[in-house]
């Protein structure tokens, strides 16, 4: 029954995550909370890696396709996205590359950095 | 073909591994960037709805059980990110920072591209969040008076986009720590991106991870003062 423990640890937490935003004020979702709550369970070893492990990497592995479904609605947004087209073009494309560049450049350094002062 | 949707329950899931393992065989064969399995996933399925013509509400309602499980999914990316702990704690100030800058740089160059172009107000806090997670972006858009769909459609969108050029340009950039790969990836383009960036490697994945949550609050933070700039 190992996978079914580890689905309920796993939602367990996920579970926490909704109780968390339903009491918090921020535009800030159950996922998020979640994945904090996760983090600071397994670094406290309140929960321990075997127990969430291959069924968490299952989770992980399959994400990609999860977003199928939503990204599809993009057909029935044409009308919206085409009365603001010129900026979003804008926007999107440029604005997404310069973030990606720039801001693996500087982690790079900064890493290149902290190694020569060692 | 729509009432048969309609009365299956596993149809749209289907339809939406199907297409996504068809995109992992072209990449296979063709072992191109471009040709992303999540990107022909999504252009297969709306093909699939047009040419059948399946409304998109009938086809979602199907689908959706793949949704749900995005939330479970999120909260298990703190895996990758525990395993590579040791990694985070050497090389905190440099994440930090790259995220920091990224996420300023993203908020900056709407503004100026907002500026030149003399959107009005309303969509110019519409585009604000476009680099971060959906559910995050969509509640900061409408916070501050923008239209919730185009937000969402933007993140999509530029989700997508960083998925299919991240390791193109990781390369030509020459972006060559894992660690600073992540950061860029999931700094630039949220959940979408990471997906990828786990596909990369592990550090990749973890960093990108990461990313997503810091870039996340940053942008909660700060958004609010952008906007009042324009």
């Amino acid at each position: 029954m190992k996978y079914l423990k580890q689905m309920t640890i796993i939602l367990a937490v996920t579970l926490m995550g909704e109780v968390i935003k339903y009491f918090m004020p921020f535009p800030i979702p159950a996922s998020i909370y979640g994945l904090i709550l996760m983090f600071v369970f397994l670094m406290t070893n309140v929960i321990k890696i075997e127990n969430i492990k291959e069924t968490g990497d299952f989770l992980v592995e399959i994400m990609p396709v999860l977003f199928i479904p939503a990204a599809v609605g993009l057909i029935d947004m044409a009308e919206e996205l085409k009365a603001m087209f010129l900026p979003i073009m804008l926007v999107v494309g440029p604005v997404t590359l310069l973030v990606m560049i720039v801001a693996g450049k500087v982690t790079d350094s900064l890493i290149k950095e902290e190694e020569n002062d060692e | 073909m729509n009432e048969f949707v309609q009365s299956s329950v596993m149809f749209g899931v289907f339809i939406s591994l199907m297409a996504y393992e068809i995109g992992r065989g072209i990449q296979k064969k063709t072992k191109k960037a471009f040709c992303n399995p999540l990107l022909i996933g999504i252009l297969l399925v709306i093909v699939f709805l047009m040419i059948f013509d399946i409304e998109y509400v009938i086809y979602f309602e199907s689908a959706k059980m793949l949704g749900y499980l995005l939330t479970p999914a999120t909260v298990c990316l703190a895996i990758p990110l525990y395993e590579k702990v040791q990694l985070l704690k050497a090389n905190w100030k440099a994440i930090i920072g790259g995220i920091a800058i990224g996420t300023f740089v993203s908020l900056f160059s709407i503004f100026v591209i907002g500026l030149l172009l003399r959107i009005e107000h309303v969509q110019y806090v519409t585009l604000l969040p476009k680099s971060i997670t959906t559910a995050i972006g969509l509640g900061v858009s409408e916070e501050l008076g923008g239209y919730g769909t185009i937000t969402v459609a933007c993140i999509v969108i530029t989700g997508i986009l960083g998925n299919v050029c991240a390791e193109w340009v990781c390369k030509v950039f020459k972006i060559k720590s894992p660690i600073a790969k992540g950061i860029a990836i999931g700094t630039s383009a949220h959940a979408l991106g990471t997906a990828r960036a786990l596909e990369m490697g592990r550090i990749e994945g973890a960093m990108s991870s990461l990313s997503i949550v810091v870039a996340g609050i940053m942008t909660v933070v700060l958004a609010p003062l952008f906007a009042s700039f324009l």
